[in-house]
């Protein structure tokens, strides 16, 4: 297997745009990847698309010949795949791109990932969100993805005697980051007080425990790591990319308060790239609620079961912490378009490696993770990206 | 619902009555049913089983915002439960506010869980209601 590298990337502003279409969005994020790559259409091999739901969003399907399309590729007639694992759609993008590259069957392969979410009712958007879950036995009795979640939240609060400013501090301290990063969906900093009187969505979560409803669109483009330099000056290591899968229902897992998918990838991703844990300098992780940055920081190794709501608290995932986790502003702030969430925390990462993250740069950056979740734990992607 | 006829149809043994597999060679139980037992795979003796329904809550939550099928019901209390033979599923507690708690004893019953709109078909299916001790037995279950 080869090496590979980032050598670009791009993301567009995550948001409520509704200036803009999902075609719009992703040409804007991979015109900027293949810019920043210094290459040119000719060069690319092939395309990856993460995309949860252009059918329920969008009405459109098909999006893999739609983005070559778009990208003004079609000429080309390169392979334009869409691939899906609902939130995790965009990670898993990034890792089929991985594995093309790797496997030496091509060699210059974007991956890209884009939702467009607005364009539908708040109602529509949670029921095509919905669809992430086991229709049949969970949604069909009114379970929604925050009631999950909040399934989570209790069991570990009970456990683990987790408390609710504790979630809320995650809330506070990803609007915090998000202040700083100028795609960020929302530019305002919140307080414990504001999270506790926002309205319940299912107890125990408010709604400002939730991530928003998003559009946006990012890309990277990959290349061999013994090619990267004729590409990009400052490239990123791809070390370990892995995925792990779990049942598909909450209710049939081994830990109501473990992502075992994740603890899975995890482990393969920390002994492919043969680092530990407490060697990550900056990680992006999965918090579609606060609840799951905290599950999040457990499950990767980063503090025992049950510690994630003390480390919040103590400030260790803070910008200034010793491991600060979703400086991007995370999915809870910088918004949360599904399919290109697991891509857009790719480019936060690059950024943070090449020393190109502003006011947000966390200082000596040279090891990073990616965290990227499908539904509530049914799949889980895990890179680990070096200088 | 986006659910059709067909698709409600071919769950009514287990919606209705918690029918699910019980495996003979390995003695677990599954819920809803298997075709495969994912311990002895293709050794595996299945046959159907109905559940006695009795169960705890594992965990909880009160339900305020929901999608467009639930919208008229909230608030309502969603609870993963484990029932007595083992499997653990996903059902709505019928109880006031406050009225639940983890490791609470909940029994089956039979409700309506949605609608296909005004002249569509009705969904009906199994809730779960507390039990509750002998002295407190007048039982609302909205």
């Amino acid at each position: 297997m080869r090496s590979v590298s980032i050598i670009g990337v791009g993301c567009t502003k995550f948001g409520e745009r509704w200036d803009v279409s999902l075609r719009d969005m992703v040409a804007e994020a991979g015109v900027m990847a293949i810019d920043d790559a210094s290459a040119t259409g000719e060069q690319i091999d092939a395309l990856y698309v993460g995309n949860m739901s252009g059918g329920r969003f969008v009405e459109q399907e098909h999006i893999g010949a739609l983005i070559a399309d778009c990208a003004g590729l079609s000429r080309l007639h390169i392979p334009s795949t869409r691939v899906e694992a609902a939130c995790a759609s965009g990670g898993l993008a990034l890792r089929q791109a991985v594995l093309a590259v790797a496997s030496g069957y091509h060699d210059i392969v974007i991956a890209a990932g884009v939702e467009k979410m607005t364009d539908v009712s708040s109602g529509t958007a949670a029921d095509a969100l919905a669809a992430a879950a086991d229709r049949e036995w969970e949604c069909f009795f009114g379970a929604t993805f925050p009631a999950l979640y909040a399934m989570m939240a209790r069991l570990h609060m009970r456990r683990y005697g987790t408390t609710h400013d504790q979630m809320a501090q995650v809330a506070v301290k990803n609007h915090y980051n998000a202040c700083l990063n100028p795609i960020a969906q929302y530019h305002m900093e919140i307080t414990v007080n504001d999270v506790n009187k926002s309205p319940m969505v299912a107890d125990p979560l408010h709604i400002l425990d939730c991530s928003p409803i998003s559009d946006g669109a990012a890309a990277v483009v990959l290349a061999p790591t013994d090619m990267a330099r004729r590409f990009s000056d400052l490239p990123v290591k791809i070390a370990a990319s892995a995925q792990g899968s779990d049942t598909l229902a909450l209710h049939d897992r081994r830990d109501l308060t473990t992502l075992d998918a994740t603890v899975h990838a995890a482990r393969k991703a920390f002994a492919q790239a043969n680092v530990e844990p407490r060697q990550i300098d900056v990680a992006e992780v999965h918090d579609c609620f606060t609840i799951a940055e905290i599950l999040a920081i457990e499950d990767l190794g980063f503090v025992e079961k049950g510690q994630g709501g003390k480390a919040v608290e103590e400030g260790m995932t803070a910008l200034s912490g010793r491991l600060p986790i979703n400086t991007s502003g995370g999915l809870k702030a910088c918004g949360h378009p599904v399919g290109a969430t697991g891509i857009k925390q790719a480019y936060e990462i690059a950024l943070q490696l090449r020393g190109k993250a502003g006011r947000r740069q966390v200082d000596e950056a040279e090891v990073g993770l990616t965290h990227n979740v499908g539904g509530s734990g049914g799949t889980a992607i895990v890179h680990i990206l070096t200088r | 619902m986006t659910t059709q006829a067909p698709r409600f149809w071919r769950c009514i043994p287990q919606r209705y009555n918690l029918i699910g597999t019980h495996c003979t060679s390995c003695d677990e139980y599954y819920f809803p049913p298997r075709n495969l037992c994912p311990n002895c795979r293709r050794g595996a003796q299945l046959e159907e089983y109905k559940f006695k329904g009795t169960g705890t809550v594992i965990t909880y939550t009160t339900i305020y915002n929901a999608t467009e099928d639930f919208e008229m019901q909230t608030p309502y209390h969603l609870a993963i439960i484990e029932l007595d033979e083992g499997p653990r599923l996903t059902g709505q507690i019928v109880s006031s506010p406050g009225g639940i708690k983890i490791g609470m004893r909940v029994r089956p019953v039979f409700r309506i869980l949605g609608k296909e709109g005004e002249r569509g078909i009705i969904y009906y299916g199994t809730k779960f209601a507390p039990i509750l001790e002998p002295s407190c037995s007048k039982e609302r279950t909205p």
